[in-house]
């Protein structure tokens, strides 16, 4: 079945079968390859895209269900490497990675939060970004880039952001210890 | 992981949809989003012949005001139902559990109906519209009908919906101001409830308790008594048959359930 859609401003077209995903059209079809599949179970957020601006996880959409669609990826965000994409110079100015894998998807999902949000507090930050893992455990820079890219100052990260629903007592959800209190 | 092969068609109307339903019904599996279907079919636990899109009918794209009650298309993504201002005045406890599912990626192509139709026990969406006491609009060759949930569901992944019919529409009432919460109990981000309870008007609907999402009878039957809220949520797992897994065992399921319903309760009657 043939597909057409603006893939980063540039119009693309190919004959595919309808079960490929988008994910493999954009990796295998069109070269792009900075759209990572991680997990491939709609977990893990590493091939994350917009799809007509809204972020999408690409290894759970058919190419075919993208037909006639306005895709963005990664590269499309920063063409020029002398001129990065506002969110992306976020994340290189506050190391917001570690191996780099999730780092597209990352990105990517941070456009559209932004897109939706422009001043996210930490809790929306991560709440935003529930859908991407990264395995490095490199959170911490990834929130403080994002609240940079919002314009917010980085160092307000707090390292939690869901205190409200922390557990009050940690002992207490521990049956069968003592807290030593004799109460 | 990929799929195993298949026809495909995107049909432009709602009628040109039920007429490729009506002509494969049993061989076609019916795509909105994608985000029930599509994994099952990577991991090939489903092999249709045929893939019907009807993630592009913008007549299934709706949220309506319709005298006491919400009419809601089918096609309507959870990212609409939670952030739309029509859900959030009308019907709360909608947009709020709209907001538990997944994650902004998946809540951006996932569809109201779509949850629906696949039927799954852990499901957040359709518990809630069971506590809503809502309705399934239906529509096929023999024309529309409207199922309440009580009668929708009929064991895991199924319900009374002929493979030639399509959900078009969602109904719920307008509870407005009324006392709502849902208690979502997970162990990690973006994952299905291990059990979760959605309550709204004093009643009860729990996830992942039984092959189908199911209203705590027993607790509801003892609120309208006066029951307290302690008293009443201690029969939360009555008449359940929930499952054990590697996330927790049947047991631990009903505690969790009559933990929720507390919490849930507490925080709808504004305590």
């Amino acid at each position: 079945m043939k597909v057409q859609m603006t893939v980063n401003g540039a119009d693309t077209s190919a004959d595919v079968e309808p079960r490929l995903l988008l994910a493999h059209y954009l990796r295998d079809t069109l070269g792009l390859k900075a759209t990572n599949v991680g997990c491939d179970t709609t977990s893990c957020g590493a091939c994350t895209v917009l799809v007509d601006g809204e972020s999408v996880k690409s290894c759970t959409m058919l190419a075919v269900q993208a037909d006639e669609a306005s895709v963005q990826t990664m590269e499309g965000l920063s063409p020029d490497p002398e001129s990065l994409h506002p969110v992306a110079a976020a994340f290189r100015e506050e190391h917001g990675l570690q191996c780099g894998f999730c780092t597209p998807g990352m990105v990517m999902a941070t456009v559209s939060l932004l897109a939706e949000n422009p001043t996210p507090s930490e809790r929306e930050v991560r709440e935003g970004l529930e859908g991407n893992l990264c395995r490095c455990t490199g959170y911490h820079n990834i929130v403080r880039a994002v609240l940079a890219a919002s314009g917010q100052d980085p160092d307000a990260v707090t390292g939690g952001g869901h205190a409200e629903e922390a557990p009050s007592g940690g002992v207490e959800a521990a049956p069968g210890f003592s807290t030593g209190s004799g109460a | 992981m990929i799929p195993v092969g298949f026809a495909y068609e995107r049909p432009d109307t709602l009628d040109g949809a039920l007429a490729l339903l009506a002509e494969h019904g049993e061989d076609a599996t019916v795509l909105a989003g994608g985000h029930s279907i599509l994994p099952v079919m990577k991991l090939r636990l489903a092999a249709p012949e045929l893939v019907i899109d009807i993630g592009r009918l913008a007549e299934l794209n709706y949220v309506r005001v319709e005298g006491d009650e919400l009419a809601i298309g089918a096609g309507t993504k959870h990212r609409t139902v939670e952030s739309s201002e029509v859900v959030q005045a009308e019907c709360p406890l909608l947009a709020a559990v709209a907001r538990t599912v997944g994650d902004p990626q998946i809540r951006h192509r996932g569809t109201l109906g779509g949850s629906l139709a696949h039927a799954d026990p852990a499901s957040d969406l359709p518990a809630a519209v069971l506590a809503l006491g809502g309705t399934v609009v239906l529509r096929g060759p023999r024309g529309e009908r409207s199922v309440p949930m009580t009668g929708f569901y009929t064991g895991v992944f199924s319900s009374v919906k002929e493979p030639d019919e399509l959900i078009t529409e969602v109904r719920v009432p307008r509870t407005g101001a009324a006392g709502w919460a849902y208690e979502k109990f997970t162990r990690r981000a973006n994952d299905w409830a291990i059990v979760a309870v959605a309550v709204v008007d004093g009643r009860v609907g729990l996830v992942n308790m039984g092959p189908t999402p199911l209203r705590a009878s027993a607790t509801e039957a003892a609120l309208a008594e006066g029951a307290s809220i302690a008293d009443a949520a201690a029969l939360a797992a009555e008449g359940t048959e929930p499952t054990a897994d590697l996330t927790a065992t049947a047991e631990y399921r009903r505690h969790l359930a009559r933990v929720l319903t507390k919490r849930a309760l507490t925080t709808a009657a504004g305590a």
